[in-house]
Order: structure tokens, then C-alpha cells, then sequence
């Protein structure tokens, strides 16, 4: 019977088979995409909502230095909508686990990190067409880049890289938590705080001085600020306020990256120590 | 050489408040190109055993090997010579069956063309063609188990394992997947199913090994098995109490190698063992008419799990009853010909 399974074709094994049949599973993951429409017009429409929400409510009460407040949000939206997307990555995880199909994948004579670099690769790719629509409404608002594409491109490549990583930090929550619902609840739970304390929506500046540390160091606002930085959106708070200082503030595109390697060398071995041992 | 061969497995599920001891110390084999059923009730351990030997689960002490590999140690290479259809349908919701069936010859490590049609004759096969490029969502459950026994075929595997392939399907489909079990069988497939009824085992298995608690509690061939439990019973429920000692007089009389009637007064109920079948059964009914009596109910009993357990262990299944009572009833035929 060994001859059997070294005769059949593709057996290749390795690298080659691990990225065939992630690409495999990637494929899977975006199939449902247009099946489900409701996931992705409702991530659309709850950024949009923050967008109007701020931009319009809150948006006079905020003081920000070079005036449009709708191109300082901006780019924090398309953090913040890249960093909850993480809970959607673990209740697709959950949902998966707490469905047979994993059984089917599991008794396939596939590469077994398939599973979780297919849903992370899907992502990546889902992400990045949300970001299109919701540039296409943050010019419809008044926001622009106005560098060149090299930087834009770059801003871009940023963003879709903290996409990948916090979608690692979805799949291993999602393969932790029981249930789909306590996936919902849990990253919902985490989420908000962690881009709400940030320099998304105020300076970072007005915040109490214990928290400051906190939002400055925060990677959804490096992300914010390196976006800023690379696009010519406003960067700096009112002139009024002392000015942002330190490490995080002058090198949020190096902190940044820092933040996707260490987050990926945390999570994507937690996450495989995890699916290996699920149910064994 | 034995296909399946495992020896003293036993796993013990830790949830936080208890230990659930699922299988404790299970020995079989079986043989190349032979079908094993095992039977068993609710929580017997046939899930946990088929998912240990298809590598989705780590015994807790014990050994086994499919196909040579060892279920631990060579997991990876047995996966490319088996398939499994597990207890429930194990396919993806949101994509058509025949993507579903793609993605899982491309994961089998079939190229593209080859998992392309494979997937259009499987289609073909589980008679799924017309529903082929709906999603799974809209599929009824008969419809989502076919497509799962498929998904188990999609590299000709030359051992299978399924874990209870009928249940739920409605008896048409049930005749059906037993025709698609025969047909594999007889390509020269060795199978592993498990079931929970008797009569599934009867058709399909070779040999057959009873499961309770853990442990193989009985094997042998089902006529084996069978002979243990008793065979096939006549059972009448009379009108009238008064009829009861006249009824039994008749059927005592039908089979003269082992007379005992049994008689319930309160159910107005007669049973007797038989071999012969539905001409006795018939024989039975002329003689109770001719002697004017008047009959509620009257059938063949085969014997069902229940019976088996309670002959081989001396108590009823755990859990809910499976819904395994194979009675022919010829009640309908008996009212209908009411003496006049
Ligand atoms: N994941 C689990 N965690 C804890 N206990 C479990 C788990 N899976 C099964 N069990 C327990 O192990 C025992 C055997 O279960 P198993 O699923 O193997 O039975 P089965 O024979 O397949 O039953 P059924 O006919 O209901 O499918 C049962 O008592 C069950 O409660
Ligand atoms: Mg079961």
C-alpha cells in the first residue's frame, strides 16, 4: 500500500504542497464572500457609520492642527476596520471548528497548515477590497492622499500587512474559544478598547496622562500614524497641545513593522500549537 | 494481511467536571476486502473508535494500523489511502457540491483535471447532478450525507470508514446507499461502518462486533449473532382476553420444535419463536380467522439491538431508544380481513 500512496500525483509534500493547498483553502475561504454578502456590506456600512458618526457629530468638537478633520480619520478608519476584522477572521475559525468539515481536512492526506494560512491569505485579499470601498467613500468625504503612489502603494502594502497579522491573532482565538458567540463576544470585548484609546478618532494628546502611554504605543494608532505619515493626512494635534514626542511618534512606520513581527512570531505559533492539539 | 488491526485501544475524554472513559480496550481486525459493522447504541464508542483509526484522534494507550500505517506514528501517509464518511456530514455549506467535491480531490492531492472529473462522476453516481451547482445550504440532509459518502470516494480509496451512513436518510436512499456499499465492496474496498442497527449490519457487514460501554462485548457473523439472541418471534394481540389460551393453542401448534407461547394477559399479547417466516406467518392468520378469532395486530419480530443487548449484557441500551423496530406488520392485511 506504500507504493500506492508514493504513486499518486502531486504527492510532492513540503512547501509546494503546503502553499498549493493553502491557495486551496484561500480559494474556499473567499468563495463564501459573495454568498454571504451581509458580512461584507455590513463591515462597509460600520465603518461608514463611524466615519459619519465622527466626521459630523464629533467632528467639530475635535481640534486638529491643519483643519480637516475628515482627512486626520480617515486613515484611522482603515486601521480600525482592519484591526476588527480579526473578529470576523475567529468566528469564521469557531465556525469552522464547530463544523465537520475540519474532520474532512483533517483525515485528507493535506498540508495541515492549509487550514490556518488559506483563512489568513483569504483575509488578506477580503481586506483589500474593503479598503478599496472605503477609500472610494473617504474621497466622497473630503479625504485625499497627496503624496505619489510609491507612497500610497506603500500605505497600502501597511495596512493589508496588519491585516495578516491580526488575522493570526483571529485564528487563534477562534480555535480557543468554545463557540462561535463567545468568539463574537470576546473579540468585540477586546476590540473596542484597543481602537478607541488610540489617536484614531482624538489626538492623543487630550487623552489623561495614564492612558497616553497606552494610545502611543497602541499599534492601531502606529498603523494610524504611518498611514498619516505616508499619504499626507494631518499628523500633528492642535499646536495649542505640547507635541507628541518619543519614539512612537516619530517612527511609526518602523514601529509598525515591529509590531506585525512580533505579533506574528506570538500568534502564528500559538495558533498551530492550537490547531494541532484541538480534539486530539 | 488484515486491513485494520487494532489492540487494546482506550480513550478517555477529560472534560473540566468528569472523565468519560469512551473506549476501553478495543481489539479487532479486518480483513483485506472484507466489511466489518459495528454495532452498537448511543455512547457504545463507535465514533470514538472510527475517529482514532481515520487519525483524527490519539488513543490513550493501545495500538493500531490501517493499511500497514501505524495510526500515530505514520498519520500522514495512512491519510492517503482512506476515506471517511463521518456520523455527520462533513462538507462546506457555502459552496456548491461539486466545488466541494473539487476542493476535496484537489486536498487528496489529485490534480485539478483529475478532482474536476471525479467530482462530475461522483455527482453522477449519488445521483446529485441536478443539485450540482447549488449551494450545500439549500441541500436536504439525505442530499448532504450522499454528498458526504462522495466526498469520502473522491480518491478511490481502497479502505473505508463510515460512521453511520444511513441514519437520516429516508428508505429509498437508504436502499440506495446500501447498493453504493455493495458496489464498493464488491471493487474489492475493505470497509469499517458502524450502525446502530441490526438489520444494516445483517445486510451489509461480514462480520460483525457488538459494542457497549466501551468494549466488544460479542462477534461473529450476523446469523452468529442472530442465534445468540434468539431469532425472528410471531407476535398477535387478540381482541378479546378470552381469546388469549385459544390463540396460544393455535400458535403452539404452528411450530412443534419449540412450543413455548409467551402470553401477556393486561396487553392481550402471544409471542412465539419461529424460523418460518411469512408463510408461517400466513398459515398463522388463515387459522385464527377459521377459528373466529379476532385480532388487533399481528407481525413479524426480527430481533432488534435491544434484543441483542439484553441477551448479551443483560440490560436494555443506555440513551434513547434506537428506532430499530423491525416488525413487517401485517397488521393492516389482518384488519382489513375481519371475520364477518
Ligand atoms: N468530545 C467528547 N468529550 C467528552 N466526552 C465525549 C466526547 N465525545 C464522545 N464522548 C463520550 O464518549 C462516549 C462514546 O462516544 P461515541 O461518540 O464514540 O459513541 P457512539 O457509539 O458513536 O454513539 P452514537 O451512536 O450516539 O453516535 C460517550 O459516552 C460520549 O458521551
Ligand atoms: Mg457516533
Amino acid at each position: 500500500m506504500t507504493s500506492q500512496a508514493a504513486s499518486r500525483p502531486n504527492a510532492g509534500g513540503g512547501l509546494a504542497q503546503a502553499l498549493r493547498d493553502g491557495y486551496i483553502l484561500m480559494w474556499r475561504n473567499l468563495k463564501r464572500i459573495p454568498r454571504i454578502p451581509e458580512l461584507a456590506i455590513f463591515a462597509v456600512l460600520q465603518s461608514i457609520m463611524f466615519v459619519l458618526l465622527f466626521a459630523f457629530v464629533f467632528g467639530g468638537a475635535i481640534p486638529i492642527a491643519g483643519g480637516n478633520y475628515r482627512e486626520y480619520l480617515m486613515p484611522g478608519i482603515f486601521a480600525q476596520t482592519i484591526i476588527f476584522a480579526s473578529a470576523t477572521v475567529s468566528v469564521g475559525m469557531a465556525a469552522d471548528m464547530s463544523q465537520g468539515i475540519i474532520d474532512r481536512f483533517r483525515s485528507l492526506p493535506m498540508a495541515r497548515s492549509a487550514v490556518l494560512t488559506g483563512r489568513t491569505m483569504a483575509e488578506v485579499v477580503y481586506q483589500g477590497g474593503i479598503l478599496i470601498v472605503l477609500m472610494l467613500s473617504g474621497l466622497a468625504v473630503g479625504w485625499g492622499v497627496h503624496t505619489g503612489i510609491v507612497e500610497f502603494l506603500a500605505g497600502v502594502a501597511l495596512l493589508l500587512l496588519f491585516a495578516f497579522a491580526m488575522a493570526w491573532v483571529g485564528v487563534w482565538l477562534g480555535l480557543s474559544v468554545p463557540t462561535v458567540e463567545v468568539a463574537q463576544q470576546v473579540g468585540f470585548t477586546v476590540l473596542f478598547p484597543i481602537t478607541f484609546i488610540s489617536n484614531v478618532f482624538v489626538p492623543v494628546q487630550t487623552l489623561p496622562d495614564f492612558l497616553r502611554p497606552v494610545a502611543e504605543w497602541n499599534p492601531t494608532s502606529t498603523l494610524t500614524a504611518a498611514t498619516r505619515l505616508l499619504w499626507g493626512n494631518p499628523t500633528a494635534a492642535d499646536p495649542r497641545l505640547p507635541a507628541a514626542t518619543g519614539f512612537p511618534a516619530e517612527q511609526p512606520i518602523l514601529l509598525t513593522l515591529i509590531w506585525v513581527v512580533v505579533i506574528l512570531a506570538i500568534f502564528v505559533p500559538l495558533a498551530v500549537r492550537k490547531y494541532r492539539s484541538v480534539s486530539r | 494481511m488484515d486491513a485494520i488491526t487494532a489492540e487494546g485501544l482506550v480513550k478517555i475524554y477529560r472534560t473540566r467536571k468528569n472523565e468519560v472513559r469512551a473506549l476501553d480496550g478495543i481489539d479487532l481486525t479486518v480483513g483485506e476486502g472484507t466489511v466489518l459493522g459495528l454495532l452498537g447504541p448511543n455512547g457504545a464508542g463507535k465514533t470514538t473508535t472510527v475517529r482514532i483509526l481515520a487519525t483524527l484522534l490519539k488513543p490513550d494507550a493501545g495500538r493500531a494500523t490501517v493499511a500497514g500505517f501505524d495510526v500515530v506514528r505514520q498519520a500522514q501517509q495512512l491519510r492517503s489511502v482512506i476515506g471517511l464518511s463521518g456520523q455527520y456530514a462533513a462538507v462546506d455549506e457555502n459552496l456548491t457540491g461539486r466545488e466541494n467535491l473539487w476542493m476535496f480531490g484537489r486536498l487528496y492531492q489529485l490534480s485539478s483535471a483529475d478532482a474536476k472529473q471525479r467530482a462530475g462522476e461522483l455527482l453522477e453516481q449519488f445521483d446529485l447532478s441536478d443539485a450540482a451547482d447549488r449551494v450545500v445550504k439549500t441541500y436536504s440532509g439525505g442530499m448532504r450525507r450522499r454528498l458526504d459518502l462522495g466526498s469520502a470516494l473522491i480518491g478511490r480509496p481502497k479502505l473505508m470508514f463510515l460512521d453511520e451512513p444511513t441514519t437520516g436518510l429516508d428508505p429509498r436512499s437508504r436502499l440506495g446507499m446500501w447498493e453504493v456499499i455493495r458496489g464498493l465492496v464488491r471493487d474489492g474496498a475493505t470497509l469499517l461502518l458502524t450502525t446502530q442497527y441490526l438489520e444494516e449490519a445483517d445486510e451489509l457487514a461480514d462480520t460483525i462486533a457488538v459494542v457497549d460501554r466501551g468494549k466488544i462485548i460479542a462477534r461473529g457473523t450476523s446469523d452468529e449473532l442472530k442465534s445468540q439472541v434468539g431469532g425472528e418471534r410471531i407476535e398477535v394481540v387478540v381482541r378479546r382476553k378470552e381469546d388469549i389460551s385459544r390463540a396460544g393453542e393455535i400458535l403452539a401448534r404452528q411450530d412443534s420444535t419449540n412450543p413455548q407461547v409467551h402470553s401477556e394477559e393486561h396487553t392481550r399479547r402471544l409471542s412465539i419463536a419461529t424460523n418460518g417466516g411469512a408463510n408461517r406467518l400466513m398459515q398463522l392468520m388463515r387459522d385464527l380467522a377459521e377459528a373466529e378469532i379476532e385480532i388487533d395486530d399481528i407481525g413479524l419480530h426480527r430481533p432488534t439491538l435491544d434484543d441483542v443487548f439484553l441477551s448479551l449484557t443483560g440490560h436494555v441500551a443506555d440513551g434513547p431508544k434506537p428506532d430499530a423496530e423491525a416488525v413487517s406488520h401485517a397488521a393492516a392485511a389482518a384488519r382489513s380481513e375481519k371475520p364477518a
